[in-house]
């Protein structure tokens, strides 16, 4: 297959698998997952120092800094003010100017809420960061957040961390549709044919944690999930046939050695 | 002096710069980032940016997220 590279705000990412950074066993197993998961982009989030436990070992010194993009996120932000200045920290930290925006607006759904998100997008476009929202699977706000700067949009495929799957296969289909701007589904993904199935749809890459983090064997996961990406983009690419609601014989009519029965039912095998 | 550091009262010597406070928690400054009253402060302001009583101060790291 040709070069087929992720490209947001003029970057290539080799791989359109993104992963988090959270909930794994430990930092050497996550490490193993990102390599058997060919990223090289990682979410990590930004937290208060615990200035009582010190002893902790870095996360940063986990990730193949020279191979894999740090993408930090605003995740647990309720409002917009709270967001805007993470992103500002987090680009302090990181010495990049990207950002996962996270405006959560339910605690039980974790949804975004989407007008403080248009905000916020808004305000750190004009500071000058990459942004990539989270955002519901809602082509409207899809559109508004492009058009408000940002480098990407990332609608769920099922809330975080619930495993779902692809809850509106037809609008992630729609904001791909319109989308000038990258779409990575982000959020819902319980296993590899989740991930397939939105590469399949037209998504330019998915963003996962739990799923990997989560599984029984993150490695092997990050493997599946890795395989899963890459073999939904190359049946986007490829072109599916059209669904229809009758069967269609694959072998030839003809030459059949009882044609003449079959002639006579009106059937014709697989 | 009292400062409000990570949201909880914290005594310290004071005034200080950034750059003393960090190294007085045995911190890393290039694995961290310091809000001072609301405003990020950029690395380079650390020696000249100096925390006086009340002031409010977040130190944050990266951390494992999704």
């Amino acid at each position: 297959m040709t070069s087929d590279p992720l490209i947001i705000a003029g970057r290539a990412f080799r791989s359109r698998l993104v992963v988090g950074t959270g909930k794994y066993p430990s930092n050497a197993v996550m490490a193993d997952a990102h390599r058997a998961s060919g990223t090289d982009m990682v979410t990590v989030a930004v937290r208060r120092v615990n200035l009582s436990d010190k002893s902790k070992e870095s996360l940063i010194d986990y990730i193949e800094r020279e191979r894999i993009f740090i993408l930090p996120n605003t995740a647990g932000c309720y409002t917009a003010e709270d967001a805007i200045r993470t992103a500002r920290l987090a680009r302090e930290v990181g010495l990049s100017n990207w950002v996962k925006l996270e405006v959560i607006g339910d605690e039980r759904t974790l949804f975004p809420d989407n007008v403080a998100l248009l905000e916020a997008t808004r305000v750190l476009v004009a500071e000058g960061f990459v942004v990539l929202p989270y955002t519901n699977d809602d082509p409207v706000i899809c559109r508004k957040l492009e058009e408000a700067g940002a480098a990407a949009v990332m609608p769920l495929g099922a809330p975080i961390g619930s495993g779902l799957g692809i809850q509106n296969p037809n609008n992630i289909r729609i904001i791909k549709d319109q989308a000038r701007v990258p779409v990575i589904v982000d959020a819902g993904v319980g296993t590899a044919s989740d991930a397939a199935i939105a590469m399949e749809l037209g998504a330019d890459g998915v963003l996962m944690n739990s799923a990997i983090a989560l599984a029984e064997d993150p490695v092997a996961m990050a493997s599946a999930m890795k395989l899963a990406v890459e073999a939904g983009r190359l049946a986007f690419r490829a072109g599916r046939i059209p669904k229809r609601p009758h069967g269609s014989a694959s072998s030839p009519p003809e030459g059949r050695i009882a044609a003449a029965a079959a002639a006579a039912g009106g059937r014709t095998g697989a | 002096m009292t400062i409000r550091l990570n949201g909880e009262p914290y005594e310290i010597a004071g005034p200080v710069t950034i750059s003393a406070l960090l190294a007085a928690l045995n911190l890393d400054p290039r694995i961290v980032a310091v809000e001072h009253n609301i405003v990020v402060v950029k690395r380079h302001q650390y020696d000249a940016t100096v925390v006086r009583e009340g002031d409010e101060i977040e130190i944050v790291r990266f951390v494992g997220g999704g």
